[in-house]
C-alpha cells in the first residue's frame, strides 16, 4: 500500500510528465465562431465580403493567356477553376519528395512553367490567384498531412509556435491555445486556425494570407517578422494549417 | 529568501530556448544591458525598492495603464477607470490589487511576472531586454516602459484599495 504523500507525488510527477501538447488537443474551431454576428453576416454574403473583389482578380488572372507562347491557367484548369481538384487544393501545404510546397508556390512554378514567368512570393497577383483557387476548394475540410516526412517538419513548427517572440514577448500559443474565447480589449482570441486564409482583413482593410498574417502578428508582438519564403514562416504556415484539419475552406474569410 | 536574479536567468531562458528550438532556427544573442537600466532584486516574492530609486505618480499611472500605445493594462485587465468601453478578460480584474499585494508585491508583477509563474502570458514590463527572443529592431535593448512609468504604475495600482 502506497503511502498517500507517495501517491501524490506520483501522480504530480506524472501530471508533469505529460506532454504540454495535450493543452492544445482541443478540438479545432474556425475563427468564425469568435467573429461577431456582423461579421460573419459580411462574410457570407458574397456581395457584402470585401475578399470577394481579390477572389475577382484571381478569376481574371486566372484566364489570362501570358504574352508570347504559353498557356493561361483556364487552358487547363477551365475558366472557373472547374477542372481543380479540390480536396487536392485542401491538402496544401504538400510535401513533394524534397520540401514542404505551399499553394501559392504551386501555382507560381505551373505559371512559370507555362510562360507566366515567376512572381516574388506574396506578390498581389499570386495572392489575388491563391485567393481564386483556394476559394475554389471552399467547404473541403482541410486535410493536410501529418504523417513521413511532414511529421519532423511539424515538429519544428510547432516549436516555432511555442516560442516567445518579441517586445511583448508572447508565444503564439500563450494567445490561441490558452486564451482563445477570451478578449484582448474588445477583439475575442480564436484558436488562430488557418482555414479562413487567405481572408479579408477589417483592422487593416487588406486581404491577407496565413502567412502574411503570421507577419503581422509578430510585428504587433514588437518582434522581427520571419521573411517570406523563410523556413521558419514555411514551417509555422504549415504548422498551423495542419492544425485546421477537418475545418472547412473559408476561403476568403472575413476576419479582425 | 534572496537572490540575484541577473547572473541566474539568462542562463536558464538560453537554455530553454536551446532545448526548444534545437540548432540552426534562431540564435539568442548576447546584448549589452543598457546603460539606464536599473538593476532590481527579487526577495520574498517582491522587488521591495522602488526602480532606480523613483517615485512614482499615481495619476501619470492611471494615463499610462488606459493608454493602448503605452502600458496598455487594460487590453488584459479590468481596470476601475471610468469611460472605458473595452477592456481584456486574459487577466484578472485588478480592482482592489492595492489591498490584497504590497506595493513591492505588484512591483514584481509588472516588473517581471515569470519570476512567479514561467509560463505567463503577461509581458515583463521590465524584463531584462537581453531575454527577449527576436526583438523588432525598434526594440531591441529596450524595455516595454521605462523604470519612471513603470514605478508610476505602481503607485496607481496601489491606490486601488
Amino acid at each position: 500500500m502506497m503511502l498517500p504523500e507517495k501517491f501524490l507525488l506520483l501522480v504530480s510527477a506524472l501530471l508533469l510528465a505529460l506532454p504540454a501538447a495535450d493543452i492544445t488537443a482541443a478540438e479545432p474551431r474556425s475563427g468564425y465562431e469568435y467573429i461577431k454576428q456582423s461579421t460573419r453576416d459580411m462574410q457570407d454574403d458574397d456581395f457584402e465580403n470585401p475578399g470577394m473583389l481579390t477572389v475577382e482578380q484571381g478569376r481574371q488572372l486566372f484566364n489570362m493567356t501570358p504574352e508570347g507562347p504559353g498557356k493561361s491557367c483556364a487552358a487547363c484548369h477551365g475558366s472557373e477553376g472547374e477542372g481543380l481538384d479540390v480536396t487536392g487544393i485542401a491538402r496544401y501545404p504538400v510535401h513533394n519528395g524534397s520540401g514542404v510546397v505551399t499553394l501559392q508556390k504551386q501555382i507560381d512554378s505551373c505559371r512559370e512553367n507555362n510562360g507566366g514567368g515567376s512572381l516574388p512570393t506574396d506578390h498581389p497577383d499570386l495572392i489575388a490567384l491563391e485567393t481564386f483557387v483556394r476559394n475554389r476548394a471552399a467547404g473541403e475540410a482541410i486535410n493536410v498531412q501529418t504523417d513521413g516526412p511532414m511529421a519532423p517538419l511539424l515538429e519544428k513548427g510547432e516549436q516555432l509556435y511555442r516560442l516567445r517572440y518579441g517586445l511583448i514577448d508572447m508565444s503564439c500559443q500563450h494567445c490561441h491555445d490558452f486564451y482563445p474565447g477570451q478578449r484582448i480589449r474588445g477583439q475575442t482570441i480564436s484558436q488562430g486556425m488557418g482555414n479562413g486564409f487567405p481572408a479579408y482583413r477589417l483592422d487593416i482593410g487588406e486581404i491577407t494570407n496565413l502567412h502574411q498574417r503570421i507577419q503581422q502578428c509578430l510585428s504587433l508582438m514588437r518582434a522581427e517578422p520571419f521573411e517570406a519564403d523563410s523556413e521558419e514562416i514555411n514551417l509555422l504556415g504549415l504548422y498551423i494549417m495542419s492544425r485546421s484539419n477537418g475545418l472547412k475552406i473559408e476561403t476568403p474569410a472575413v476576419r479582425y | 529568501m534572496t537572490h540575484c536574479r541577473i547572473s541566474l536567468l539568462p542562463g536558464i531562458l538560453l537554455l530553454q530556448l536551446a532545448l526548444l528550438i534545437g540548432p540552426g532556427i534562431a540564435n539568442a544573442e548576447q546584448q549589452a544591458l543598457p546603460d539606464d537600466y536599473c538593476q532590481w532584486a527579487v526577495s520574498d516574492y517582491a522587488i521591495a525598492r522602488p526602480l532606480c530609486g523613483l517615485d512614482g505618480n499615481a495619476s501619470r499611472g492611471m494615463a499610462i495603464a488606459s493608454d493602448s500605445g503605452s502600458g496598455n493594462c487594460l487590453a488584459c485587465h479590468q481596470l476601475p477607470i471610468p469611460d472605458v468601453e473595452a477592456y481584456g478578460t486574459i487577466g484578472p480584474p485588478l480592482s482592489g490589487i492595492g489591498a490584497r499585494l504590497t506595493e513591492g508585491q505588484i512591483r514584481l508583477r509588472v516588473v517581471d511576472t515569470r519570476e512567479i509563474n514561467p509560463m505567463s502570458i503577461m509581458p515583463g514590463f521590465y524584463r531584462d531586454p537581453r531575454l527577449i527572443h527576436r526583438p523588432g529592431k525598434r526594440f531591441a535593448g529596450r524595455t516595454f516602459l521605462n523604470a519612471q512609468q513603470v514605478e508610476d504604475v505602481i503607485a496607481y495600482l496601489a491606490t486601488l484599495k
